[in-house]
């Protein structure tokens, strides 16, 4: 149960990362977008997962798996509302032909 | 070992949060940064739950982890809400 | 029948938050599930027929696990792509859903930006406008994979042509 875990909080912890580096050295607000919503939506899935499975049947893991729900249903639609945000005072997406 | 374990891996999701910050710092839109605190937003949850284990206080922290993960969506949908109405200054997005 | 489930669903919920299971804060508990579940019950799930409510909710029960892989894979898609970031091919696809109401609309746009290389950037009617990052990723979009599965999950049907065109801008 430890192992497992340790296992789901290192792959959370390698999707964070990721979703940070993604933000740096991505082109656009959109493709930015697609780092931040997804990598810590999972990332911080897989760390709370990860935890609960550590503790093991008890009350905070509850909680945990209620924190990650929570964070499961809200992240995209956070990351919906700043897309759309973002369409409706006319940001142009970046495309790979425009810019060479 | 547990415990270092659980060090480690706070240290790593924070220096995640600093990469994220060179956004909001660097821009270049306002939309940028809203995405920006809204990623280190869910970092410091993940950071906040790793550290009520690192303490011994997870039962704590867990609810601290719900609150700020609840007033970090609300804030997201109300700085987006704001510029949606009030518009982005898309030339700050051209002078990158 | 609503009311019940929203209030059984809002006392399972405070019985995990508050953690104290003695008298006082269980009658604590009890008043303000019912208070709430009096107030809101209006708001909730208004569309869904009462005696559909539990098929409804077993369905997106069995429509997780398969979107919890297919994030998983979208995570991969984009951890490829950090690394690889001159593969990027963002586009804007637009298309009409079939899917009818707001729960499965809402549903369909979350599973959308969870899933492999989309965002869904606006929903206006059944017109929904989405932001693909690479071919790969808009041509999954256009099998409408995910449209059949949510529909399937809330007992709706999905078939028949469906209009999809890439956007102009």
């Amino acid at each position: 149960m430890t192992v497992l875990g340790m296992a789901l909080i290192s792959g959370g912890v390698f999707f964070l990362v990721t979703g940070a580096v993604g933000m740096v050295r991505f082109p656009d607000i959109y493709t930015r977008m697609h780092a931040a919503g997804k990598c810590d939506t999972l990332g911080s899935l897989l760390v709370m997962t990860g935890l609960a499975c550590h503790d093991g049947f008890v009350l905070t893991s509850a909680k945990l798996l209620i924190a990650a729900g929570f964070i499961l249903v809200t992240s995209p639609t956070a990351t919906h509302a700043i897309a759309r945000a973002a369409r409706q005072s006319g940001v142009e997406a970046w495309t790979a032909e425009g810019n060479r | 070992m547990a415990d270092t374990f659980f060090l480690g891996a706070a240290l790593a999701i924070l220096a995640a949060a600093m990469l994220s910050l060179y956004r909001v710092i660097r821009g270049p839109s306002i939309i940028d940064r809203i995405v920006g605190v809204n990623v280190i937003g869910t970092k410091t949850i993940a950071v906040i739950v790793l550290t009520g284990h690192l303490f011994g206080r997870a039962e704590l922290f867990i609810d601290i982890a719900l609150l700020y993960a609840l007033i970090n969506f609300i804030g997201a949908l109300a700085l987006s809400r704001y510029f949606e109405r009030k518009g982005v200054d898309v030339t700050s997005e051209r002078a990158r | 029948m609503r009311r019940l489930s929203l209030f059984v669903l809002l006392f399972a919920a405070w019985l995990v938050l508050s953690g104290h299971f003695d008298p006082l804060h269980l009658a604590f508990g009890v008043v303000c599930s019912a208070l709430v579940a009096r107030l809101s019950s209006g708001l909730l799930f208004t569309e869904t027929p009462s005696r559909r409510l539990l098929a409804a909710t077993w369905g997106v029960v069995r429509f997780v696990p398969w979107l919890l892989v297919e994030i998983v894979l979208a995570n991969l898609h984009v951890v490829h792509l950090v690394c690889r970031p001159e593969r990027l091919r963002p586009q804007v696809v637009r298309f009409r859903t079939r899917l009818r109401g707001d729960v499965a609309r809402v549903l369909l746009g979350n599973a959308i930006t969870l899933t492999p290389g989309t965002i869904t950037l606006d929903i206006e009617g059944d017109e929904f406008t989405v932001h693909a990052v690479s071919d790969i990723a808009a041509a999954g979009l256009r099998s409408g994979e995910m449209e059949r599965r949510i529909a399937r999950a809330l007992d709706q049907s999905a078939t028949g042509p469906r209009a999809t065109e890439p956007a102009a801008d």
